[in-house]
This record gives C-alpha cells, sequence and structure tokens, in this order.
C-alpha cells in the first residue's frame, strides 16, 4: 500500500502509474462546480488552491458546538468539472484530483503537463471516506452551500483510491472503453 | 408488542432515516452475488469496500451515501389532501436530523433551498387504492444516476432491436458516472413522461423478485448478460459487474410511437416503505 504526503510534489506524482492503489496523509481539500467557477472567474484566489489535492465531493457537515464534523464524504461525479479541470491543473498546479468516473482528454493532457494525478475514490462509499478525513480544518466560501462550498481537511489515512489517470498519459478508463466500445460495435451490427 | 400512534411527520422521518442508513437486503445480496463472480482485481476490491461501506452506515446510522438525494415518494392506499404537507414537514425536520445533505436549489438562481423544499419539490406520486391504510415509499434518487437519464421517441419500426440498442448505449455511455454496478430502470411505452416515469418505478422492484411478464422478463435476462459482458465494471474501472439487475416496465402507448426510457439507479439503490394503520401506528420495510 502506498501512502501520498499532502501537499505533493511534482515528483512523487510523476512516480505513480495507473493501476496502483493509494492513500493520502495531509490535506485535502473538496470542490465541485461552483467551487471551480468562482476559483476560475476570481482574481485573487484562496492559497489553499494552489499544490492542492482536490477531492470532487461534496459532503455532510455538521456543525457541533461551533466544530464542524464530516458525517458522510464520497466523490461526485467529475465528467461535470470536463471543461473547468483543465485550467485549475494548469493555474493551480493542483497535484491531485479525487472523484468519481474518470475525466476527458484535456484534463488528461494539462495532468501529463504539469504533474498531476486523477485518483477513483468509491463513489457512495461516504461513510468509510469520511473515517479517514480525520480533522475540518475549515470552510472557505461557505455562502455556496454545504455540498458546494470548499471544505479544508486534514486527512489520516485517506482511501482507498485507485490511480486511474497518471501523469503519462495512461488512463484506466480509456482502456476499459476501448473495451465497451467492442460490445457496443458487436450489439449494433 | 405495545404500538403507538405517531405523528406522519415523525413516520416521514424513520421513513427517510431508514432508507438512507440501511441497503435493502436484496440490494445487499445482490452486490454479494457479484463479487462471488467477479475476475478483475481492481473491480472486487470496490464492491469490498461497497459493501464494508454499506456495513458501516447500518452500524453508525450515518447515511450511506453523502447525496441523500430528492426523495421521491409514491402514496398509496387511503390518501386525504393533509398527506403532503405531513411529507413536506417531515423532509424538513429530517434534514438537519438526521442528517440528509440539502440538495435542492432553484433551478436558475441555484440558490439552495436549505431544508430539501422548494416548489414542486419534494415529488410525490399518489396512488389512490382502497383499504383503511395508507402506505407511503421513498426513493431518494442520487444526481449521479438521475443525470444519465435518457428517453427515446423510437419509431415502432426500430422495433425490439432499437429498443436493446438504446438501453445498452445509454447504460454503457454513462460509464464510471452513475455509480454502477447499477440497477437499469426501463420504461417501453406509455407517452414521454409516463415512459420515464414507468423506468423510475421499476426501479422499485426488489432485485429478488421474478418478473410474471414474459417479454419483460427476457428482455431483463438478455440486457443483463449484453451489460455484464461489456467490461465496464464498478465504478467505469473495468470488470464483469455493470449492472445488479435490469427492471423492465411496459405500458400501452399511441399505434406511431416507441418511447423507451433508461432510469439508472447507483448501487446505493435506497428505498423504504411505511404502512400508517387506521389507528395511527406504522409499520416499516424494505
Amino acid at each position: 500500500m502506498i501512502t501520498l504526503y499532502s501537499p505533493m510534489n511534482e515528483k512523487d506524482v510523476r512516480g505513480l502509474r495507473i493501476g496502483q492503489v493509494v492513500h493520502i496523509k495531509g490535506t485535502v481539500i473538496t470542490g465541485r462546480d461552483e467551487m471551480h467557477m468562482r476559483a476560475l472567474s476570481s482574481k485573487k484566489a484562496p492559497e489553499e488552491l494552489n499544490n492542492s489535492t482536490l477531492f470532487h465531493c461534496g459532503p455532510i457537515m455538521v456543525s457541533d458546538n461551533n466544530e464542524w464534523k464530516v458525517i458522510a464524504a464520497g466523490p461526485t461525479t467529475s465528467a461535470r468539472m470536463n471543461s473547468m479541470e483543465a485550467e485549475m491543473i494548469t493555474r493551480f498546479k493542483i497535484r491531485a484530483v479525487i472523484g468519481k468516473g474518470g475525466m476527458d482528454d484535456r484534463t488528461l493532457k494539462a495532468m501529463k503537463d504539469v504533474g498531476c494525478v486523477y485518483l477513483a475514490a468509491i463513489g457512495g462509499a461516504a461513510v468509510s471516506l469520511a473515517e479517514g478525513l480525520s480533522e475540518v480544518k475549515g470552510v472557505i466560501w461557505e455562502d455556496l452551500g454545504m455540498a458546494e462550498a470548499m471544505w479544508i481537511f486534514d486527512a489520516s489515512q485517506f482511501g482507498p483510491l485507485v490511480v486511474a489517470m497518471d501523469a503519462h498519459g495512461n488512463s484506466i478508463y480509456k482502456d476499459v472503453n476501448a473495451k465497451v466500445k467492442r460490445t457496443m460495435e458487436r450489439i449494433q451490427s | 408488542m405495545i404500538r403507538m400512534p405517531i405523528p406522519l411527520e415523525d413516520v416521514v422521518v424513520n421513513l427517510l432515516r431508514l432508507a438512507n442508513t440501511k441497503l435493502p437486503d436484496d440490494v445487499g445480496w445482490a452486490l454479494e452475488a457479484a463479487a462471488s463472480w467477479e475476475t478483475n482485481e481492481i473491480a472486487y476490491s470496490q464492491l469490498g469496500g461497497i459493501m464494508d461501506n454499506m456495513k458501516k452506515a447500518e452500524f453508525t446510522g450515518r447515511p450511506m451515501c453523502q447525496d441523500t438525494g430528492i426523495p421521491v415518494f409514491y402514496v398509496s392506499g387511503k390518501i386525504d389532501a393533509s398527506i403532503e404537507e405531513g411529507i413536506r414537514e417531515g423532509l424538513k425536520k429530517a434534514t438537519p436530523l438526521i442528517p440528509l445533505r440539502p440538495n435542492t436549489v432553484h433551478p436558475l438562481t441555484r440558490k439552495n433551498s436549505g431544508d430539501n423544499l422548494g416548489d414542486g419539490m419534494p415529488i410525490i406520486h399518489y396512488r389512490p387504492t382502497d383499504g383503511d391504510f395508507t402506505e407511503i415509499t421513498v426513493l431518494p434518487k442520487g444526481a449521479g444516476s438521475e443525470n444519465m437519464t435518457r428517453l427515446a421517441m423510437l419509431n415502432p419500426a426500430d422495433g425490439a432491436d432499437g429498443i436493446k440498442k438504446f438501453i445498452v448505449s445509454a447504460v454503457l455511455e454513462a460509464g464510471g458516472r452513475p455509480c454502477p454496478p447499477t440497477i437499469v430502470g426501463v420504461g417501453i411505452g406509455g407517452t414521454s413522461d409516463k415512459c420515464v416515469e414507468m423506468a423510475k418505478e421499476a426501479l422499485l422492484r426488489p432485485t429478488d423478485s421474478v418478473n410474471e411478464n414474459d417479454e419483460e422478463r427476457e428482455l431483463e435476462d438478455e440486457l443483463f448478460t449484453i451489460l455484464n459482458s461489456s467490461g465496464l465494471g464498478p465504478m467505469g474501472l473495468g470488470g464483469d459487474t455493470t449492472v445488479l439487475r435490469v427492471h423492465v416496465k411496459t405500458g400501452y402507448c399511441h399505434t406511431a410511437s416507441l418511447p423507451v426510457a433508461v432510469n439508472l439507479n447507483c448501487w446505493a439503490a435506497r428505498r423504504a416503505t411505511v404502512r400508517i394503520m387506521k389507528d395511527g401506528t406504522a409499520e416499516y420495510r424494505q
């Protein structure tokens, strides 16, 4: 089992290959549609974005005596952010994107150029994944609502995550799609 | 056992808690069966992670998925006008209590109502029947699977072949986005709106139930085999388990029409039912 320490550096990220299983220790931030839109339109975006480990997730949070606690935090569908992720990775040097379902070729290229990986979390495994996000360090852009805000976590043992797109242009999704396409062609004929 | 009548809004809170924290047994069995035939290593570990999470959610009383969805309610039996208010109040109360994630926003301003209510929310279908009890079934529907819904108004000449091609494309093009292994709800016939409604209702059927309709069952079995031989696998990462079941529901349609709809449910195929008796007591089941 591989443990990655976040924030990660480019060298660590480039050492990863598709198919490997990893856990993360350190800072993890969340962001989905609204957070991406705001980050890209901000003149001065929060520092937390730089070199970040970005989790596509809208968690369930509760405030207990003014202290935030995470209840459930599984990945959301990453493809919704396809049109924005390449620019996010390039602008903020994001080192890892965590989500489900994979992302498009533009994102894969940006990952190769900048040094970033896509880590697949188990969709819907929200209680298990929340256990690994042990501490809530803060929240930015809370006005976007619980699901869309940027939550900052200190992870003790976040995972398991599968390296599904690496910084060398490889993607598990591309390999699987080629196989799936053959089934489709068989049906269509 | 002494049973006490409880207010409708509290019945709804209990119903939502049951649906969100405990997966119906038949869905758990379908996942276990899938793991037993899965040959892909990554896929096997994904299924293991899913079952692990399912148990943790049940033991801790937390929602199994952070996307607690849009609850779709189906009300049958004896229905009076107060039921809608009871459901709304129950959902509002359940949101901070369970907790559920506040998911409903205005479609244009994207402003979140904070309580899972809003114009047109929640969705409630009414089907009054004879009897002195009321039944409410809830289907919490996450956006990952709901966003992959497809409707095609096919030509009658497209026939069974056209129907199969459309369904297979809809499931495979969705890839890992709806959190496979999915349950595939298929509606065939009706009008466009009725067709999508049937596809969603097909998801309510337990996965271990047998479809008594021969044509529907044969189509379900054929699609199940085709889809699971596709190689898409759990979360779209490859493997033998792409769907847990295919459920087909048909209805008569116009002679010039052939509507087909696909509505997917993620592996977290949540549902729960309550029967509210004449004396105000309630019985829950999944």
